[in-house]
C-alpha cells in the first residue's frame, strides 16, 4: 500500500476515537507507526513528540512530523489533513445542533462519561512517551524531576526543556 | 443563560480576516498546546466571547474527538462565519505551525543522529514526558478525591486497554465508552 494512503487512514481513523485530543491519541500513533509499521524506532518517536512540544502551536502538529518522516512534505501534508479534515467536519455540524440539547440528559451523560476516557487515554499517553524516552537511570530522573516542578509550580516549561536539554547535551541520557 | 441564536451584547463579531490573523498570532505564540492562548486573545484581549461562552465552547471543543484546539477553532469560526470561517480559523492556527514544524522536520532528517543533536533531544524527550505526567495528574485530582468511584475505574482501564495491552485505540473506545457514559447517565460519575 502506498505509505500516503497508509497514513492517512491511521490519522483518519485514530483522530475520530481520540477523545482527549492529539495527546490521547499517542499510544495509537506508536502503536501503528513503530509496532506495526515500523516506520520510526522509539527514539525516533520521543524526538518528534520533543519537537512538536519545542515547537509552537496545536500539539497536533506531531502528525507532520510523522508523516514529513514517512513521505516528506506530501506526507506531512496528508498527516495533518487527515488528522484534522474529518474531525473538523464533524465538530462544524455538532456546534450547530449542540445548543438545541443544552437541557438533554444524555447530553450530560455523553460529555461526563467521555471526560474519565481522556484521562485514561492521555496517562496512558504520558506511559507511552516515557517509555519511549526513558533508557537509563538519568533520563527516568529527569522525567520525574520535570512532572514534580510542573505539577507543583507554573514554571514556563520552555525552562525544563532547556535545563533538559542541557543534562542531555551533557552527555547524561 | 444565552441562547446561541442571539448574540449577547457584549460580544464583537469579527471579520474574516481579523480571526485569521487572530488564530494565527495565537499559534505562534502557544507553547505546549494552544487554548489557554486562545481564551487570552478571546475572552481577554477581543471580547469575541464572553467567559461563559467560551467555556461551554471550550467543553464541547474537548468532548469532541480529534484535536481539541482545531475542533475549538472550528466551533467559534463558524459561530461568526459559517464553514467559512471555521476553514479560516483552522488554516490561522495550523498554518504557521505547520511551516516551522516542517523547517524542523527537514532540519531533524538531515541532522539526526549527530551524538550532540540527539543527546539534547533525548533529554528533551524525558522532560516533555513528565510534563504529560504533571498534566495528567491535575486532570486526574477530582477523580481521586472519593475513595472509590466509577470514573477512576474507567480512566485506569482505558490506560491499561492502550498502555499495558496495546489495543487498538478503536476497540477500546468502542468497548469502554458506553459504559462510561451509562454510569453518567444513572449518576455514578461525576
Amino acid at each position: 500500500m502506498s505509505p500516503l494512503i497508509s497514513l492517512f487512514s491511521l490519522f483518519a481513523v485514530l483522530s475520530l476515537f481520540a477523545v482527549g485530543g492529539a495527546q490521547a491519541a499517542i499510544p495509537e500513533m506508536h502503536r501503528v507507526a513503530v509496532d506495526v509499521m515500523h516506520w520510526l524506532s522509539d527514539r525516533q518517536f520521543a524526538d518528534m513528540y520533543a519537537i512538536s512540544q519545542l515547537s509552537p502551536g496545536p500539539n497536533v502538529i506531531i502528525v507532520a512530523l510523522i508523516g514529513f518522516h514517512v513521505a516528506g512534505l506530501a506526507g506531512a501534508g496528508v498527516a495533518i489533513t487527515a488528522m484534522c479534515g474529518p474531525t473538523c467536519v464533524l465538530a462544524y455540524f455538532v456546534a450547530r445542533i449542540w445548543d438545541r440539547f443544552k437541557q438533554a440528559r444524555w447530553r450530560a451523560a455523553v460529555q461526563a462519561g467521555l471526560v474519565p476516557m481522556s484521562i485514561g487515554l492521555i496517562a496512558a499517553s504520558a506511559f507511552v512517551l516515557a517509555r519511549a524516552a526513558d533508557h537509563n537511570v538519568y533520563a527516568v530522573l529527569i522525567t520525574a524531576a520535570t512532572a514534580v516542578t510542573a505539577y507543583w509550580t507554573r514554571v514556563n516549561p520552555l525552562w525544563l526543556f532547556a535545563v533538559a536539554g542541557a543534562l542531555g547535551f551533557a552527555g547524561l541520557v | 443563560m444565552n441562547d446561541s441564536s442571539v448574540p449577547p451584547q457584549s460580544v464583537v463579531r469579527p471579520t474574516l480576516f481579523e480571526l485569521l490573523r487572530a488564530f494565527a498570532g495565537v499559534s505562534v505564540a502557544a507553547f505546549g498546546g494552544a487554548l489557554p492562548w486562545s481564551r487570552r486573545m478571546i475572552v481577554e484581549r477581543k471580547g469575541w466571547m464572553t467567559a461563559q461562552e467560551f467555556n461551554e465552547a471550550f467543553a464541547l471543543s474537548q468532548f469532541l474527538p480529534g484535536p481539541n484546539t482545531i475542533n475549538f477553532a472550528v466551533v467559534f469560526g463558524s459561530r461568526f462565519a459559517g464553514a467559512p470561517g471555521a476553514a479560516v480559523a483552522v488554516t490561522g492556527l495550523i498554518g504557521p505551525p505547520l511551516v516551522i514544524v516542517t523547517v524542523l522536520a527537514f532540519l531533524y532528517e538531515r541532522y539526526g543522529g549527530q551524538p550532540a543533536l540527539d543527546h539534547v533531544l533525548a533529554g528533551i524527550a524525558s522532560s516533555a514526558a513528565g510534563l504529560l505526567i504533571a498534566a495528567v495528574a491535575k486532570m486526574a485530582t477530582p477523580l481521586l478525591s472519593k475513595r472509590w468511584n466509577a470514573a477512576l475505574l474507567i480512566a485506569l482501564l482505558a490506560f491499561a486497554g492502550v498502555a499495558l495491552m496495546h489495543w487498538p485505540l478503536p476497540y477500546v473506545f468502542l468497548g469502554l465508552a458506553p459504559f462510561s457514559i451509562a454510569l453518567a447517565w444513572f449518576g455514578r460519575t461525576p
